[in-house]
């Protein structure tokens, strides 16, 4: 097999493009969040700021092996995650290790990094840090369910489980997965809700009730080393949607425009809707999101 | 040859970028103590929006790189800014909020608060008022901003360096020092 430079170079630049978009979404978030609020609010770059602060900063106290191991298998799982997904449809720059399987491994390395970051901050001590990683873990419990229902169905309905042969099927606006399967895209997206983190579901990272949560003990480099992966995994996550459910995008201004427009679907849900307790989101997930999910699979099932 | 390659003065470009975050980036641990807590809630809403300038709050001191004191502090409130300040990653920075951590302000003759809040902790930029109002807490933050790109907001090293000084100062005043050494 011969060593494909071209390859090697993607595995470089794609975290780098990530992390870039990554920050200037959550940077473009807290604009559109202040306008919301009425206010006039930081620039666009804030999150750049923010995070070549946290590294420039000269003390960096950590309280045990897993705490400094934690941030860096989150950084770990989220590059993983970016990197087996076809950023771009048809490009061989950006499908990097998109395989056969790539995602039903997906589905699997998405839980790595919080899982990481669970055992990080389990051995900082710190209650809240405790209480946020139980939160966090029953939370994803219950989103996962309606996620993976509506990614089997996906994989049934397409009749694979490669990535690239699903955006292949999507061909042209009015075969968008939404479209050809709106019930598994419906229970889909509302798990998208809670992989993103904002309000209702934002309980396990609360900073008035909980410090912030898991992170509450991580400061200098830790928590810019979670900001980074933060951001590289926001987009992984974007990308996946928009290659399951809107037909992936065959160049980047299409990429960065369904991209942002997922950001602000989860965005603005966010704004408008005060915090759910941990076992309202999970009944939530549990009971409409599930129901659609089994209706999607019975009926790809009937159909064959 | 560049004149000024062994100038003390001058900056290496790590160092302007690092200030230019460290100014444009400040993080607050908001220690409501007295009745100047009060301020910090229209600071950083949407009255005069204090996130402008990169100013917004944090709930934990490892985050945090600015411990905003407000108002007086008793000698037994003392020893927890102490430990939170301690938990703090340098570079930090403290601002002392009001005439109560100036002189004590109407607490002046109280036997249980402290007087001169810089007996126990290095601060950086004093905002006196009593209350003051947002514009001067805006203001005292963008002096310290000020003193970031300067490279005079140094506090932290101060308290570093002359640690033992700090150490016996706040242990005149906090009888039952039932803490360790150094709070990581």
């Amino acid at each position: 097999m011969s060593f494909d430079w071209i390859k090697l170079l993607g595995f470089i630049v794609t975290p780098l493009i990530a992390s870039a978009v990554g920050f200037t979404y959550m940077g473009l978030s807290r604009k559109i969040t202040a306008r919301v609020q009425n206010r006039i609010g930081p620039g666009i770059s804030q999150s750049f700021i923010d995070v070549v602060k946290l590294y420039s900063k000269k003390t960096a106290i950590n309280h045990g092996l897993m705490q400094h191991m934690g941030p860096v298998f989150a950084i770990t799982a989220s590059i993983t995650t970016l990197l087996f997904l076809p950023v771009i449809k048809d490009s061989i720059f950006f499908a990097n290790f998109s395989f056969r399987g790539d995602l039903i491994f997906l589905i699997y390395i998405m839980v790595f990094g919080q899982l990481g970051m669970a055992l990080g901050a389990g051995q900082t001590g710190n209650p809240n840090s405790a209480i946020g990683v139980s939160r966090g873990l029953s939370q994803m419990v219950g989103f996962k369910v309606p996620y993976v229902m509506a990614l089997v169905a996906i994989m049934i309905h397409a009749k694979s489980t490669n990535l690239q042969e699903i955006i292949a099927v999507q061909d042209g606006f009015r075969n968008w997965m939404v479209f050809q399967m709106p019930l598994a895209s419906l229970a889909g997206l509302l798990a998208y809700l809670g992989y993103m983190g904002y309000a209702p579901f934002d309980v396990p990272f609360a900073p008035a009730e909980l410090a912030s949560g898991p992170p509450s003990e991580f400061g200098g480099k830790y928590l810019a080393l979670m900001m980074t992966s933060r951001s590289i995994f926001t987009f992984a996550k974007l990308v996946l949607f928009v290659d399951v459910f809107f037909g992936g995008a065959s160049n980047f201004i299409e990429l960065l425009i369904k991209t942002f427009l997922l950001y602000l679907f989860a965005l603005f849900v966010g704004l408008v809707n005060p915090r759910f307790r941990t076992e309202q989101s999970i009944q939530f997930w549990w009971k409409w999101p599930t129901a659609i999910g089994a209706l999607a699979l019975l009926l790809v099932a009937w159909k064959g | 040859m560049n004149p000024n390659i062994n100038d003390k003065d001058s900056r290496k470009i790590v160092d302007i970028i690092q200030s230019y975050a460290q100014k444009h980036s400040l993080w607050v641990l908001a220690y409501g103590t007295g009745c100047g807590a009060i301020e910090i809630p229209p600071t950083m809403t949407s009255r005069y929006d204090a996130e402008r300038f990169g100013i917004t709050g944090r709930p934990t001191p490892r985050m945090a790189d600015v411990l905003l004191i407000t108002g007086y502090l008793a000698t037994k409130t003392l020893k927890r800014v102490i430990r939170s300040y301690e938990q703090m990653q340098s570079p930090k920075y403290v601002i002392g909020f009001g005439s109560c951590t100036i002189n004590g302000g109407m607490y002046w003759d109280s036997y249980n608060t402290i007087k001169s809040l810089d007996h126990y902790l290095p601060v950086d930029v004093y905002i006196n008022g009593c209350m003051p109002r947002p514009e001067a807490v805006i203001s005292g933050f963008v002096k310290l901003q000020e003193m970031i790109s300067n490279g005079t907001a140094n506090g932290w090293e101060k308290y570093r360096d002359n640690l033992d000084l700090y150490r016996s100062q706040q242990k005149e005043v906090i009888k039952n020092w039932q803490m360790p050494d150094y709070n990581w």
